[in-house]
């Protein structure tokens, strides 16, 4: 069939792209052009960062045709802006699943669709089961690698369209084993870290830039306002965090954690985390813009979430809520949850939906 | 003749027009011949003979004596070459069109721009204007534009810079060859050729000077081209060129330019629009925007189905970016929706039948 494959650069969608070339299916490459790869304070540079060149030589070794497509306003608007936005109300944003869910699952999957492909490919770590109510999300084969919790947002309909060959390799090993055997240059290349436009190191740096009103210190507080300490600015903060915090630790006598961020005021709120993760009560949870993976069950379902990308599960009973747009996650046990963080919800290894997590009194 | 193009079907002249058989020849036979134009002995002798009677053929192009005529690596050398040598080196200040190419505009980064209509003609009462303020400046004009084909009213321009007592330089990449340029126009200016525009091999072009002079080279190197451009020539694509002009000047564009029609009518059955479709545009040249749809989503619909068209300027990575001359002539989203049709002189009917046929079968599906 004719696919098209979403092609980064790197070895994992090089190699979806060339196991599907081999399997004999019509291949076509696309790399989305996101953000100045050369950075922005040198005009005049080519646009075609080393990822580019790099899925072009895939393309050209494989023998079938790769486009680059310009996604720079779109991802400008649609992510980088929405994640300082984001930090901007004390939030962690996650850019990645914005991108995945926006730049990624809609505009290019609606181009593939014009161009007449039955399927797009990714190189995402995810397994797409067909079952006999329709298509399910599962976590891969190799838990190491999984991706499920920054893809929740995957519509049904996108995931039915959808196909993520590695969700059954058995190690990333395998992926460059095959990369060699491909005869591809990026076999031995390095994975890509942390948040792809972020590309001077600093992501604190790059909202501060774009959010001035936010940068600088400001007060560490407790619950009762009491002022604990400084802190170098409430985009480097995340709640459950308690680094970066000084001596309050030693100061106070106990270890503290962040337990709200007040962006607007500066303010970093912290408690005891003795207290807040032990000796707390039940702790409920409201989620906003939810998908739902499977019908959403009115009366709500118990499994497992996980509020974080590295995280165990806990368990909790989730209930739709404002139709199915937003939803309540019951905890028994307590929990710090960042604002702006996605929860996802699983049973076993199938993923049932998930939803942004919204700030408590919103 | 056989296409030089495998099995696609091959509209984009304007990037680059197929190897013309007589190009092709004189090529070869200079890579036969050997030799360095500037070695005294007997091989050298004779390559120099070789690069000598292809001076005199491209100069005729604008009816100059041979010594006018510098051969450059191609068309982006010449126009810099010019820009460098007429305008900056000596002070003096250089004015270029709204649309110019990019070689033109990146050549000179401070330039004053003479804007355009909406058909995309240089607005010559600003022109005037603009020359009141520097009257001794260098004025580069396309002679026509890459992407829509429009065709300067060069014979107005140049008037308007004798008067002011300006330079004119003539980009005449796209329209030499398939455009009678008049005398007239060219009379005084500098010109840029390039020869794979031509039918030539890539690597040569030309700049042709108003006069002999001595001009500040961008490369000194051994004080090839009597100064004025170090480097041995190459003298097979200079051959290849030559042999291309010439060539190029029996071509019944007449009947590629009904071809041209045929599909404008066709593209309008499916309610494209055509860019400026009221304007003298070169025989070859056709620049379509279809409302809604984005350049890059066109270009590769036809690219899967074998057809190779164009569309604003794509940059080394193969991004297409909205085409800064349409914006120029006032489109706005639109200039994000254009293809630029550009018939070879190989083309054939039943190829442009084919296009025509694929164009209106993308438009109906994709046309929102």
């Amino acid at each position: 069939m004719r696919i098209l494959v979403a092609m980064s650069g790197g070895v994992d969608s090089s190699v979806v792209a060339a196991l599907l070339k081999r399997q004999g299916h019509e291949v076509i490459g696309a790399t989305l052009q996101l953000y100045e790869q050369n950075g922005p304070a040198r005009p005049g540079a080519c646009c075609a960062g080393r990822d580019i060149m790099d899925a072009r030589s895939v393309a050209d070794r494989m023998g079938f045709p790769h486009y680059v497509i310009d996604a720079e306003s779109r991802f400008r608007d649609s992510v980088i802006e929405s994640f300082a936005d984001s930090y901007a109300r004390g939030e962690t944003p996650v850019p990645c699943v914005a991108c995945n869910q926006g730049v990624k699952f809609t505009d290019l999957l609606g181009l593939a669709r014009e161009l007449g492909c039955e399927a797009m490919a990714t190189g995402h770590y995810v397994r797409r089961v067909e079952g006999s109510q329709g298509v399910e999300m599962h976590r891969p084969v190799d838990q190491e690698r999984d991706q499920t919790w920054f893809l929740f947002a995957t519509t049904r309909e996108q995931l039915d369209y959808l196909r993520f060959p590695l969700g059954e390799m058995p190690t990333k090993e395998h992926v460059r084993v095959l990369a060699e055997e491909f005869g591809l240059d990026v076999a031995a290349k390095r994975d890509s870290q942390d948040i792809c436009f972020v590309t001077n190191g600093s992501y604190a740096k790059l909202v501060e830039a774009m959010r001035p009103e936010i940068e600088g210190p400001g007060d560490i507080v407790d619950e009762q306002g009491v002022v604990l300490g400084r802190h170098e600015g409430v985009a480097r903060y995340t709640v459950g965090q308690s680094r970066r915090l000084g001596d309050i630790h030693t100061a106070t006598g106990e270890r503290q954690v962040v337990v709200r961020i007040d962006a607007a005021q500066r303010k970093i709120v912290v408690g005891p985390r003795h207290k807040l993760t032990s000796e707390g009560k039940p702790c409920k949870i409201v989620l906003r813009d939810m998908n739902w993976l499977i019908d959403a069950p009115p009366e709500g379902v118990v499994c497992g979430v996980q509020l974080r990308a590295r995280e165990s599960l806990r368990i909790a009973r989730v209930i739709p809520r404002e139709g199915t747009r937003h939803a309540e996650v019951h905890l028994d046990a307590p929990a710090l949850a960042a604002p702006g963080q996605a929860c996802v919800l699983y049973d076993g290894t199938r993923v049932l939906g998930g939803g942004f997590i919204l700030a408590e009194g919103r | 003749m056989a296409k030089s193009f495998s099995s696609a079907i091959y509209l984009d002249a304007n990037a680059t027009e197929p190897l013309r058989p007589e190009a092709r020849e004189a090529t070869m036979a200079a890579l036969e011949q050997g030799g360095n134009p500037s070695s005294v002995h007997a091989v050298g002798r004779a390559a120099r003979a070789l690069l000598e009677d292809a001076r005199k053929c491209v100069a005729r192009f604008a009816d100059r004596s041979a010594e006018c005529c510098v051969f450059t690596s191609g068309g982006t050398e010449a126009d810099t070459l010019a820009i460098h040598a007429l305008g900056h080196s000596i002070g003096r200040q250089v004015l270029i069109g709204a649309t110019e190419h990019d070689a033109v505009r990146k050549a000179a980064p401070e330039a004053g721009i003479v804007p355009v209509d909406e058909q995309g003609i240089v607005k010559l009462d600003v022109l005037r204007t603009m020359l009141d303020q520097v009257p001794s400046a260098l004025v580069c004009i396309m002679a026509a534009n890459n992407e829509t084909g429009v065709c300067a009213p060069l014979e107005d321009v140049a008037a308007i810079c004798r008067e002011k007592g300006a330079l004119l330089h003539i980009d005449a990449v796209q329209s030499a060859g398939r455009l009678c340029l008049s005398q007239e126009a060219m009379a005084g200016a500098s010109i840029a050729l390039s020869g794979h525009k031509l039918g030539g091999p890539k690597g040569a072009g030309a700049l042709l000077l108003p006069d002999d002079a001595p001009l500040s080279p961008l490369l000194p190197g051994g004080g090839q081209e009597r100064g004025r451009r170090g480097g041995t020539p190459a003298l097979p694509a200079i051959m290849g060129m030559a042999a291309a002009l010439e060539a190029s000047q029996t071509q019944d564009w007449d009947k590629i330019a009904q071809w041209r029609d045929d599909v404008q009518q066709r593209a309008q059955d499916v309610e494209a629009e055509i860019v400026a479709a009221n304007v003298t545009r070169l025989p070859n040249t056709l620049n379509l925007i279809l409302p809604g749809v984005s350049s890059q989503t066109q270009l590769m619909m036809l690219d899967l189905e074998g057809f190779c068209v164009s569309s604003g300027s794509a940059c080394s990575s193969g991004k297409v970016s909205a085409s800064h001359v349409l914006q120029a002539m006032g489109f706005r989203e639109q200039a994000g929706q254009a293809l630029r049709i550009s018939l070879p002189w190989n083309v054939t009917e039943e190829e442009v039948v084919a296009f025509a046929e694929a164009y209106q079968r993308m438009a109906k599906r994709l046309k929102k």
